[in-house]
């Protein structure tokens, strides 16, 4: 069906794809961890602390969470899926419901199963993104406040957490979110 | 949370998603191998991956297709597969193209529900998975024997075959935005492929192979050359990625100010395009004649930047290109499209951004979910984020604990009074001053020009920028009186230096009419004077040569010709040097500062540059139709000060102490821009209209008006029908009626706009009363809904509900982890009941009884108590209803 040549190529071009993109910036993570070819089928995962020191990621409150909720193993560490995943959610080009989707999962701190609707945004979790914002300046009472003014606002159905749909109703009429 | 995940450029930018694009076939490929490898010990797993559950001929077939291939041995298949990707790609197209009936009809309409049914096949096959495997064992024996029946499918099974093939066709299309891991995303773009490629091939076999492989070959090199498009497109945009670091240091504030500039930029690149083709180009290649002033008179006053320079000649050049007319037009069109453009981008800007406002409904939930900026990489950025996070919860929550601050808010108010009316006085104040020193100038204009220094030339323009570098720190120090928040600051401060720059701004209009005015008594007193001496010379000439004909015209060199004051090159010139200065004070003053001063690190002033940037273009606007090389000019004064404010906002200044967000796009700096267009509109439209364009300089020199060059040519160069029909329109009795409609129209529509906001209106409040009601209803269920209780009592499943005890005793607001979808269904559930019943019961008096509504989940991963049996059905409390009572 076609010759052998075209497969060289196709190969080539994989290859130089991977060098001059995200493979790259996978690979520049951790030099002595990620080989450069896969043909031997490697099963690479790079850890949570190496990822995060990424310059994109130093400075934000949520990186473990972020890092985490793509991770597989849900422990931080990302294969080149994950890793290419989370590019792809994280761009602009990524339409808004994944990224509300995503935005949730981040903040559902004990997340289980991958993506499951029914995962709530409870008060805990709620304290814990408040504390990572504020860096714990706020008195426990003042925590306890706005929390407890987030849920009753957001919550629609008054099982005092916030369901998916809740934090999507919510988000999406956000001034600020993906504008 | 600013731009959800929206980091940092070079990470994130559309460039590298293309490139992921790009990687993405290859990838698969890639990954596709290890696939591969990871299952060549079963041999049926590849062909469980193409097969959807549901259908058994469509796994026949496939095997039919399979089976050949699997001889064919592992090491084949791996190369074939490789292109498989791009070519389904390629077949994909063209199969589309092919069956556009089919797919038009369900288009749009179907996607969700194809989406739907995709996931239920996979999920479907994954149960069925194990079943499969055992009958493909089966199959692919016997599917090695029929492969002749290959090409004879009937037409029912043809047409199912293409809706499949639609089907995952879409699933391809769409995969990037469903929430899947990549390995899950992967196989299905496998599978789906597969299926493609191969029933695609099926379908195509009748036909002549020959054209489907060049059709295929076409699409594919079409489709790539697509996607280097964009990519090049993307990589086209320019300054993305100085913006984008800026924004990662200073907030989106800063950057909303340098997307504005390159908007300007682009909006300035066009009327260059215009300028330049239209006016400037014909006339410099067809003015041999004319060449002389450029070096007359020793400096640039008549070259090709001002409006002295253009010839009076109806048409030039081989085209018969009507100069005057065009340099007319174009005048004019740089207002239509400056126009058309901000008002088409404020449009489309209050479109995607809708209202923002919401009348803070979920204050505390965006501040808690969305403040954060994922843009900021730079950890002094952050920092000064987390402290103002951390301020404007404070602000919230104090604002909440009382909502009325009695003995602070008269002051508050006092103070923004006070605020208000110093900077009322700085405006009149700066007013006056320009007034006054126009009037002065004016004077001095009376004075031979030899005798006033430089200063005294340029006093006006020097005392405007002087102003414009004043007032605005002065007004910003003001402000620290007014306490608003920081965006509000901005724009009580944007409004500001924007009425200090139109007053300034007019004043200086209203004194450069009067000088004008001045020019062209002057003119008129040349003009005669002129014609006098012409009519001597002709006189002189027929007397001593005795020749009425042909006469030839005077020979006076140039320079010696007495030449009217020209206005419009004085307006040109005026514009020019306030343009120039005001560039200088930008550049320069701030590089003095800066650089070699070395003060303490400045915030970048956004209200400031913003304002500059308008002000000057508004500048531009008004002196482009007497000085076109304006354009030319102010395009480079923005190229550089793009670089410039770039580098010098990275090395000079330091991030603002509150960041603050700025949506990307900004309509108030359109509204701002608008106004400017405006304002700067009417003194042209007004020059246009009324003054005489000078008799000796310029375009339009000899007509009485300027816009006799548009009657003219209506009248000589078009068709009489057209003349007749122009003299129709520009009847006051078409015009009016016109008029009205249009002031009709616009009151229907706005009419109309408001039927729909009021409409908005009523949703969104029956929104919120049906949520106030659902969450009463929630937190009164267990009290009130007596009779709701009774009737599950009595219900005969009850024993699937379990003793409340266990869950009871736990605060199920801290139950994380028990089993949503079964909590789900039954609180609905319930509620639904309750809609019914709940009026009328909703007095009665609380029942200790709590309601059972769930029936039993997984446990809580905390301690759990115990004992089966809890305390009684009555004291616990209900999962339902969870968590403490909400206050209210």
């Amino acid at each position: 069906m076609r010759s052998d040549s075209q497969g060289d190529l196709r190969r080539t071009l994989s290859y130089f794809f991977l060098h001059c993109s995200l493979h790259g910036r996978y690979h520049e993570l951790a030099p002595h961890l990620v080989p450069m070819d896969y043909t031997n089928d490697p099963d690479v995962k790079i850890p949570l602390a190496l990822i995060v020191n990424m310059p994109e990621l130093k400075e934000n409150p949520f990186r473990n969470r972020i890092v985490e909720s793509f991770s597989e193993d849900g422990q931080g560490n990302l294969s080149f899926n994950d890793f290419v995943d989370m590019f792809s959610v994280l761009s602009e080009m990524a339409p808004r419901e994944l990224k509300a989707i995503f935005a949730f999962k981040i903040y559902v701190h004990s997340f289980r199963g991958y993506f499951n609707v029914d995962n709530y945004i409870c008060n805990e979790d709620l304290e814990k993104t408040l504390n990572k914002l504020t860096k714990e300046e706020l008195t426990p009472e003042e925590v306890n406040l706005v929390c407890e003014k987030a849920i009753e606002e957001a919550d629609l159905d008054g099982d005092n957490k916030l369901s998916f749909a809740d934090f999507e109703n919510m988000i999406s009429r956000a001034p600020d979110f993906l504008r | 949370m600013y731009l959800i995940y929206n980091m940092k450029y070079y990470v994130f930018n559309r460039f590298i998603l293309k490139c992921i694009d790009n990687i993405f076939p290859i990838f698969s490929v890639d990954s596709k191998r290890r696939a591969k490898g990871r299952n060549k010990p079963k041999p049926a797993a590849r062909g469980k991956k193409a097969k959807p559950a549901d259908s058994v001929e469509e796994s026949e077939e496939e095997e039919e297709e399979e089976a050949p291939r699997k001889r064919k041995g592992r090491k084949k298949k791996e190369e074939s597969e490789e292109e498989s990707e791009e070519e389904q790609r390629g077949r994909r197209k063209k199969a589309a193209g092919t069956k556009k009936k089919k797919a038009a009809a369900k288009d749009d309409s179907e996607e969700e529900s194809e989406e739907e049914k995709g996931n239920k096949r996979r999920g479907g096959k994954k149960g069925a998975n194990k079943k499969e495997k055992e009958e493909e064992n089966n199959k692919e024996k016997k599917g090695n024997d029929d492969n002749s029946e290959d090409e004879s499918m009937s037409e029912g099974e043809m047409a199912r075959l293409k809706e499949d093939v639609e089907e995952k066709k879409k699933l391809i299309a769409t995969l990037r935005n469903k929430p899947w891991r990549m390995k899950r995303r992967l196989k299905c773009l496998k599978e789906a492929q597969a299926f493609v490629e191969k029933f695609e091939g099926a379908l195509g076999k009748g036909k002549g192979r020959r054209l489907y492989a060049f059709k295929v070959m076409m699409t594919k090199k079409i489709i790539k050359f697509n996607r280097d498009f964009e990519n090049f497109k993307t990589a086209c945009i320019p300054w993305e990625s100085r913006i984008k670091e800026v924004e990662s240091h200073f907030g989106s504030s800063v950057a909303s100010y340098f997307i504005f500039l390159r908007w300007m930029y682009g909006l300035n690149l066009v009327l260059f395009g215009f300028v330049f083709g239209l006016v400037v180009i014909p006339e410099v290649r067809c003015d041999a004649n004319l060449n002389f002033f450029c070096i007359f008179s020793g400096y640039c006053k008549y070259s090709i930047m001002f409006y002295g320079y253009y010839n009076y000649q109806r048409s030039i050049g081989l085209l018969q290109f009507r100069l005057p007319l065009s340099y007319l037009l174009v005048g004019l069109g740089i207002f239509g499209y400056s126009l058309m453009v901000v008002i088409r981008t404020m449009a489309r800007n209050a479109n995607e951004g809708g209202d923002g406002a919401e009348d803070g409904a979920f204050t505390f939930c965006w501040k808690l979910f969305t403040s954060w900026d994922f843009l900021i990489g730079n950890p002094e950025t952050a920092d000064n984020k987390f402290a103002s996070t951390t301020t404007s919860f404070k602000e919230s929550i104090v604002d909440e604990q009382e909502n009325l601050k009695d003995e602070n808010i008269h002051l508050q108010r006092f103070l923004r009074v006070l605020a208000n009316l110093l900077i009322l006085c700085c405006l009149g104040g700066s007013g006056y001053l320009i007034y006054y020193v126009v009037k002065r100038s004016q004077e001095f204009a009376k004075k031979d020009r030899n005798e006033l220094s430089w200063l005294q030339k340029n006093e006006v323009e020097i005392v405007m920028s002087l102003l414009g570098l004043v007032c605005p720190p002065l007004f910003e120090v003001i402000a620290e009186l007014e306490n608003y928040h920081p965006r509000i600051a901005l724009k009580w401060q944007l409004g500001r230096i924007f009425a200090l720059f139109l007053g300034n701004l007019y004043t200086f209009l209203f004194a450069l009419f009067d000088e004008v005015n001045a020019k062209l008594e002057n003119e008129k007193e040349i003009k005669n004077e002129t014609i006098w001496a012409l009519k001597e010379y002709y006189a002189n000439y027929t007397l001593y040569h005795n020749v009425t004909e042909n006469i030839p015209p005077p020979n006076i060199s140039p320079a010696d010709v007495i030449r009217g004051p020209c206005w419009e090159t004085e307006v040109g010139i005026v514009s020019f040097t306030v343009t120039f200065i005001s560039v200088l004070s930008f550049t320069h003053i701030c590089v003095c500062v800066f650089v070699f001063l070395q003060p303490s690190y400045a915030e970048f002033d956004i209200s400031g540059n913003v304002l500059g940037l308008i002000f000057n273009q508004g500048m531009i606007w008004m002196g482009a139709f007497y000085a076109p090389g304006l354009v030319g000019v102010n395009v480079l004064r923005l190229l550089s000060s793009m670089y410039y404010q770039c580098w010098a906002v990275m090395a000079c200044n330091v991030p603002h102490e509150r960041v603050f967000k700025a949506s990307r796009s900004n309509n108030f700096y359109m509204g701002l821009l608008l106004l400017v267009l405006f304002l700067s509109l009417m003194p042209v439209v007004y020059t246009i209209m009324t003054l005489p364009p000078s008799f000796d300089c310029g375009p339009f020199s000899g007509k009485d008006q300027m816009y006799d060059v548009i009657m003219e040519t209506i009248e000589k160069d078009l068709p009489p029908f057209m003349a007749d029909i122009f003299s129709y329109a520009s009847n006051p009795g078409l015009i009016m009626p016109a008029v009205l409609l249009m002031v009709l129209a616009i009151y229907y529509l706005n009419a109309v706009s408001k039927a729909y906001q009021n409409a908005n209106m009523d949703l969104k409040r029956k929104m919120q009363m049906q949520r106030d009601e659902e969450k009463n209803r929630r937190n009164n269920k267990d009290s009130t809904n007596q009779v709701m209780k009774d009737l599950e009592d009595l219900l005969p499943n009850k024993s699937l509900i379990p003793p409340p005890s266990a869950e009871e005793t736990e605060k199920p607001a801290d139950q994380l982890s028990k089993s949503p979808k079964v909590t789900g269904k039954p609180g609905a559930a319930a509620t639904g009941k309750g809609v019914h019943v709940q009026k009328d019961v909703s007095l009665a008096a609380a029942n200790p009884r709590a309601p059972v509504t769930r029936p039993p989940g997984p446990r809580p991963p905390g301690p759990l108590p115990g004992n089966a049996r809890g305390p009684p059905p009555g004291q616990g409390m209900g999962r339902g209803r969870g968590g403490p009572p909400p206050r209210r």
